[in-house]
């Protein structure tokens, strides 16, 4: 049995990578991927900081769906993929769907908890100035007051939603790297492979790096939470 | 100004048994006037300022304030909490400005306004530090600052200075005092230290714990601004130790059962243990 062709050396893997990038290949599949995964986020924060803020605030929709959230969280969003072809077919669609969907509960459960946590003198003294109980006591108390915790939450919803994509890529059809990996196995190219899990372990890391920690870093320092513990 | 007639609150209790926090509670507070209610932990005194200030509501009474009936917290009384209560996420300038904003009036006057107001706590040069870079003197300057900006009519003080040093807390009394002569302001000052009551106020009312009522109330006619060593000051301040006794004792007996007891035997403990071997 020839085993060479199953383990790309290290070599074949940058010669594979070096000839995506000039015919243009894999940069086009890494934007395609990264455009679906972006909208997929977006969605699933503005879903899921809604969804939140309405289980923070009514205890009836909070002791009635939490627990469906939580119980909607531990189902792997890639479960979801028969029905989104059913409902949309094996395209672009489906893979937004559960993309979406991956990430969403994550960030459903961190704006709520967000939101719960905010210490009630916030709340007291802001009606107190003359914010009300509406929209102005929303934007200029409550959500700032979350935002340590939504943007932890936005962390982990971005992880969650490249494990979605990913694997909705592999079975939809269309341009992505998920797409590209499964090319790769159809002909046997594993230095392909290899490179395509590389560019997507990179991207996670750089996204997470340079954009989600950066972030996180900058609220807490501004917030005193690093300087609270002593 | 403030006036509370026949005010009674009771909380539940796990249990069932409702706890009486406030029972038939009266005063009235002057224009002007600087009061002071003082009493031992866990006898209202926060929970009569929190009607006060319209963000609890009582279950028995009525609370006027300048002729009015409170029912919901409003820029006319503003309460500075013992722990602050500042915006983390706001700077100083930003947290000052917060009242002001909310009456939208424009960003440049908000500011100049605010500054004004940080100013004269003489944090001018911490403008645009967020709260957490600041002491706890600091930040309870900067909640004044954001209280007198609103220029309300009433301030109400939660014990404002009981988690800061002694040293910090005469200085913020001398401050204070000082704020209270140059603006008038009526001031209601929740505190359980007798010194910082008496130093302060024109009047103290003295709590009685469990249920809280208003047991006794000191008029303090001495000079401003007050001295430290001012005789009145501590003749005043025996008066009210004396009032208070009691209920310390009642307090400990609540806090560590039946068998304690504050007052001690005429007789040495020693003399009654060695009884007669002396002789």
């Amino acid at each position: 049995m020839q085993w060479g062709w199953r383990f790309p050396s290290a070599l074949q893997t940058i010669q594979t990578f070096c000839d995506g990038i000039a015919n243009g290949q894999l940069l086009q599949a890494t934007l395609s991927s990264l455009r679906r995964i972006i909208i997929a986020f977006v969605l699933s924060c503005a879903i899921g900081i809604t969804l939140g803020v309405l289980f923070a605030r009514s205890r009836l929709l909070d002791e009635t769906f939490g627990f469906a959230v939580v119980a909607l969280q531990t189902v792997p969003s890639i479960a979801w993929l028969p029905f989104a072809i059913i409902w949309f077919g094996l395209n672009d669609f489906a893979v937004l769907f559960i993309t979406t969907i991956g990430a969403t509960w994550t960030m459903t459960i961190a704006s709520r908890s967000g939101i719960k946590n905010i210490p009630p003198i916030y709340l007291k003294s802001a009606q107190m100035f003359g914010t009300g109980r509406g929209i102005r006591l929303f934007y200029q108390v409550m959500i700032p007051a979350a935002i340590p915790q939504l943007i932890t939450g936005m962390r982990m919803a971005w992880a969650f939603a490249w494990r979605a994509l990913v694997s909705g890529e592999l079975i939809a059809r269309g341009v992505g790297l998920g797409q590209m990996l499964e090319e790769g196995r159809s002909i046997g190219d594993t230095s392909l492979m290899l490179c395509i899990v590389l560019v997507i372990a990179i991207l996670g890391t750089i996204s997470d790096y340079f954009v989600f920690k950066r972030v996180e870093d900058r609220i807490w320092n501004q917030y005193g939470l690093n300087t609270a513990k002593t | 100004m403030i006036r509370v007639e026949g005010v009674s609150k009771t909380f539940e209790q796990r249990g069932g048994a409702g706890y009486t926090a406030l029972d038939d509670i009266a005063f009235e507070v002057g224009k002007g006037e600087f009061v002071s209610i003082l009493g031992p932990s866990g006898c209202g005194k926060s929970t009569l300022l929190n009607l006060v200030a319209g963000l609890e509501r009582a279950d028995k009474g009525r609370v006027e304030v300048s002729g009015k009936k409170v029912n919901a917290p409003g820029p006319d009384r503003i309460v500075v909490f013992q722990d602050h209560a500042l915006y983390p996420w706001l700077t100083v300038l930003e947290n000052v400005a917060f009242g002001l904003k909310q009456k939208r009036i424009k960003k440049e006057e908000r500011h100049e306004r605010a500054m004004e107001q940080i100013r004269a706590v003489h944090l001018g040069k911490f403008a645009d530090r967020y709260p957490h870079e600041l002491s706890g003197g600091m930040k309870q300057r900067v909640a004044i600052a954001r209280a007198l900006v609103m220029d309300p009519e009433i301030l109400l003080m939660d014990e404002p200075f009981a988690a800061l040093d002694e040293q910090t807390r005469l200085l913020l009394h001398k401050e204070l005092e000082q704020i209270w002569l140059n603006t008038g302001k009526t001031i209601l000052f929740i505190t359980h230290n007798i010194r910082e009551a008496v130093t302060l106020s024109d009047r103290v009312l003295v709590m009685s714990t469990r249920p809280g009522r208003i047991k006794k109330e000191f008029r303090v006619q001495a000079a401003r601004p007050r001295e430290a060593g001012d005789s009145l000051l501590h003749h005043i301040e025996s008066q009210i130790m004396n009032t208070l006794a009691a209920e310390l004792a009642k307090v400990a007996k609540e806090e560590y059962g039946d068998d304690y007891n504050l007052e001690k035997s005429p007789l040495s403990h020693s003399a009654v243990s060695n009884l007669g071997d002396g002789i």
